[in-house]
């Protein structure tokens, strides 16, 4: 009967280790919730944003809380997910709500040639500050606002830029 | 003094069971009612509210976003539909022949009679999907594996 003794022994250790496996869990838990649904920290990088946001990749903390809302506005800089490929993100400014209508020019380097469209409901019209390299919704049209995954905050990274963005 | 410290340990129990609950949800599975009947006989094959079924959706599809046509998916609004059409094939809808453009799929109800889909506004990003149907859970009696 003796490996009912070492069971007994070992059970009181069990319990503790069970105990604090759950603490990092629920911890890590708490993590996914905050991330996921109140605040987030993003690296971004790419020329679509100059000159708001810099080349080389900046941290922006980005709040998800406003589109759940309906609170996203004109000239917010949204994060949404990729209509061309929805395993990436994208960071752009939100230009057109649904109902607007909005003209652009159909080649930046070109010129003249305009379009002109109308935002239709339950869509947002997002575009680049760089209109000169920037995928956005000239190339790909309206996104729907549900695409919408967060809503930019302010830059913490690199030290010198912290702040707003505007 | 105990009423108060009763509340406060309720509370602190709920509270992490509601964030436990959230992140299996949004990480793992969920059960989502089937609203209407724009996919029966799938789901749902007769009208009776009292009967809806409930489906099993799991979540490890998103982290690839690799669907294969066949696949029920279930969008936000817990709007559930089949992929018919993957990125980057023709589909044959009722005027023209249209191109699935990348990034996005073409879903149809199973009651084509009554189904709001893809026929009506043209192929849906793929980032909107929120999870795949693997099974019905509830009533007992149609308890299945989806095909």
């Amino acid at each position: 009967m003796r490996w009912l003794r070492y069971l007994n022994q070992w059970r009181g250790t069990a319990k503790e280790a069970l105990e604090q496996v759950s603490i990092v869990a629920k911890f890590l838990c708490l993590i996914h919730v905050t991330d996921r649904y109140i605040i987030s920290s993003t690296h971004v990088q790419g020329p679509s944003m100059l000159p708001t946001l810099n080349l080389t990749g900046d941290v922006i903390l980005a709040e998800h809380l406003s589109h759940r809302f309906g609170k996203i506005g004109l000239g917010d800089i949204v994060l949404v997910r990729s209509p061309t490929d929805p395993t990436r993100m994208v960071t752009k400014r939100v230009l057109g709500l649904e109902g607007h209508r909005l003209s652009f020019s159909a080649d930046p380097l070109v010129g003249d040639s305009s379009i002109s469209v109308v935002v239709p409901k339950g869509h947002v019209w997002i575009q680049g500050d760089n209109l000169y390299a920037s995928t956005d919704s000239r190339n790909f049209g309206p996104v729907p606002y549900n695409l919408i995954e967060g809503k930019a905050l302010l830059r913490v990274w690199p030290p010198r830029f912290f702040g707003s963005l505007r | 003094m105990g009423i108060q410290n009763l509340l406060w340990q309720v509370t602190k129990k709920a509270f992490t069971g509601g964030i436990i609950g959230v992140t299996i949800s949004d990480r793992c599975c969920s059960v989502v009612p089937v609203r209407g009947d724009s996919m029966s006989p799938t789901f749902n094959p007769q009208r009776n509210s009292y009967l809806d079924d409930y489906v099993l959706v799991e979540k490890f599809c998103l982290q690839d976003y690799k669907f294969a046509r066949g696949d029920v998916v279930v969008f936000r609004d817990r709007y559930i539909k089949r992929i018919v059409g993957l990125p980057g094939e023709w589909i044959s809808s009722s005027r023209d022949v249209i191109r699935v453009p990348e990034g996005h799929c073409w879903v149809e109800g199973d009651n084509k009679a009554s189904s709001l889909d893809s026929r009506t506004f043209g192929p849906i990003p793929l980032g909107l999907i929120r999870g795949r149907v693997t099974g019905v859970v509830w009533p007992p009696q149609r308890v299945s594996k989806i095909s």
